[in-house]
């Protein structure tokens, strides 16, 4: 599925929920379903410190495509770090530079990625833009 | 006693609905909610006597100088200062502290002294001090606190050398709600000569303030904590410091004369007040000052003590709470954590129940140290708050204790 599809699968989901506690229930069961991110990974170099919680972003690339791990300190960061990898793991470099994210407002959690939540989930998006600038400069693709 | 329901009508903002039912706003260490007549005054101000002070000959700016000097006059009386020109007019607690920081640094801090501050203050009374001590090789030391959030009253004893020029700390402490005793603390650095410096950011809106009685050297407040505008706020300092001390900004309304050669500074307090100063937010200030002698002081601080007993009995009673700052000598902040939920998924919950509540480290890493957590729920009430608020904020943890389990 491309990235746009995946979005829309992600909308469809939430429009079942009536209002913000299910929503919220439901980004904490994907919190628990987050896993794969290996506790040696939990160090310094992949902290992204937002003020009000961390988030731990680790990049792997295999096959031509960037695979992402992340985990966060807070429940409701790392269910949206779910749904982040889900639209943004295991893509080409091309596909996540070139990506739009709706999906956030569509679902009506865009306060969790406005700057005042300063939670570390802007500055991961954008870093992981960033290594998907770098590796296709690296590998010219 | 206070008319709560009255109280709470003369502030607009707490009428207004967030997202289903009127906003609880337990911030009030943030920033304090304004009552109409301060809204009003500003709104007067700006659109009948708006013109600079202390310039023109007109009018205008004859009416809105005389309303700025009453604000001053205002404030020193609520404070109890000797004099109207120990009242300076700042953008806030931050330029309070940096402005002594500065022009007490410049005069009298050398290589090797040193300034005492404690482990619960604000960053902005750590930040200043230590760029001031960087610049002039001086150092910091630090009065310890205890588990429950005093200082270690009897350690301070032990900081002082004959190296030590100021001290500095909070009257109340941010990210805790915890009381000093600012009179011992001054006691004893004046038996040592050294002057105080009070953060009275969070203290003057809940504590009596007489500087006189205190002896304090300064004490630095700011304006939106206490019921008035954002981008105003005083330091108070005595004459003889304010006297002595260089002037930390420059420009005009600071002088008395400026040749090339040589600039002779203007009087207190205009020494300190150089270029145009937010004058209608002082006006402002003054109005918010007026508002809460009309109801009266004791009232409210009464009022508050008994929100104090009430909140922390209730929250005492959700199970896994934790709560930083356990002393008794406290005004009404909880800083809380419940069992191992992070204080920002909690902050979440509670704002969609329509409770606004500060999460994070509230300028005050120091302190999150010393307890080796991140940061945490820090709940602040003020006047306008009400038994009932409480009761639905305590259901509320409940239920997001309920979310997360």
């Amino acid at each position: 599925m491309t990235i746009d599809q995946i979005q829309e699968q992600i909308v469809e989901e939430f429009s079942v929920f009536t209002d913000w506690m299910e929503k919220y229930t439901y980004l904490i069961e994907l919190s628990k379903e987050l896993q794969g991110f290996k506790e040696e990974f939990r160090i310094n170099q992949n902290l992204i410190k937002g003020c009000q919680s961390q988030v731990w972003l680790q990049v792997e690339f295999k096959n031509g495509k960037i695979i992402f791990y992340a985990d966060s300190d807070t429940v409701l960061t790392k269910g949206m770090i779910a749904l982040l990898i889900r639209v943004l793991s295991n893509r080409t470099p091309e596909e996540i530079v070139n990506a739009k994210l709706w999906f956030v407002d569509k679902i009506g959690l865009t306060t969790h990625l406005s700057p005042t939540r300063s939670n570390g989930l802007i500055s991961m998006i954008k870093q992981i833009k960033l290594y998907a600038i770098a590796y296709k400069t690296k590998y010219n693709i | 006693m206070i008319d709560i329901q009255a109280i709470r009508k003369d502030f607009p903002l707490l009428q207004q609905k967030i997202y289903n039912r009127p906003v609880v706003y337990f911030d009030n260490a943030a920033t304090t909610q304004k009552p109409q007549i301060v809204i009003n005054t500003i709104n007067e101000y700006y659109q009948k006597y708006n013109s600079n002070i202390h310039r023109g000959v007109h009018f205008l700016s004859e009416k809105i100088t005389e309303a700025y000097e009453n604000a001053r006059q205002i404030i020193k009386n609520y404070i109890n200062a000797s004099f109207q020109h120990e009242v300076i007019f700042t953008s806030g607690t931050t330029e309070s502290i940096n402005l002594v920081a500065f022009s007490f640094g410049e005069k009298y801090i050398k290589q090797d002294d040193e300034v005492i501050i404690s482990q619960l203050e604000h960053h902005s009374n750590i930040v200043p001090w230590q760029m001031m001590c960087e610049r002039k090789g001086a150092k910091i030391k630090v009065i310890p606190a205890t588990y429950n959030g005093d200082l270690d009253i009897a350690a301070l004893e032990r900081l002082f050398s004959d190296k030590t020029k100021i001290v500095c700390v909070n009257h109340v402490s941010n990210s805790l709600g915890i009381i000093n005793p600012i009179e011992k603390i001054i006691q004893i650095s004046h038996s040592h000569n050294v002057p105080v410096l009070i953060d009275g950011a969070q203290g003057i809106q809940h504590q009596p303030v007489d500087v006189n009685k205190l002896d304090c050297d300064f004490y630095a407040f700011s304006g939106h904590k206490i019921y008035g505008p954002t981008g105003i706020g005083v330091l108070y300092g005595k004459e003889k410091w304010l006297n002595e001390m260089p002037p930390y900004k420059s420009g005009g309304n600071m002088i008395k004369t400026v040749t090339f050669e040589k600039t002779i500074y203007n009087d207190l307090p205009f020494k300190y007040e150089a270029g145009t100063s937010n004058f209608i937010g002082a006006i402002g200030l003054g109005a918010a000052i007026k508002y809460i002698e009309n109801i009266g002081k004791q009232n409210i601080f009464d009022y508050e003590e008994m929100l104090l007993h009430y909140v922390s009995e209730k929250i005492s009673k959700v199970p896994g709470i934790r709560i930083y700052g356990t002393s008794d000598n406290k005004i009404c902040v909880i800083s809380f954590l419940i069992e191992n939920i992070h204080h920002f998924d909690t902050g979440i919950m509670l704002d969609k129940m329509d409770i606004a509540v500060r999460t994070g480290n509230h300028c005050n890493q120091p302190t999150m140290k010393f307890y080796g957590i991140e940061g945490t729920v820090r709940a602040s009430l003020s006047f306008y708050n009400t038994i009932e608020e409480i009761d639905y904020f305590v259901e509320s943890l409940l239920q997001v204790k309920k979310i997360f389990a």
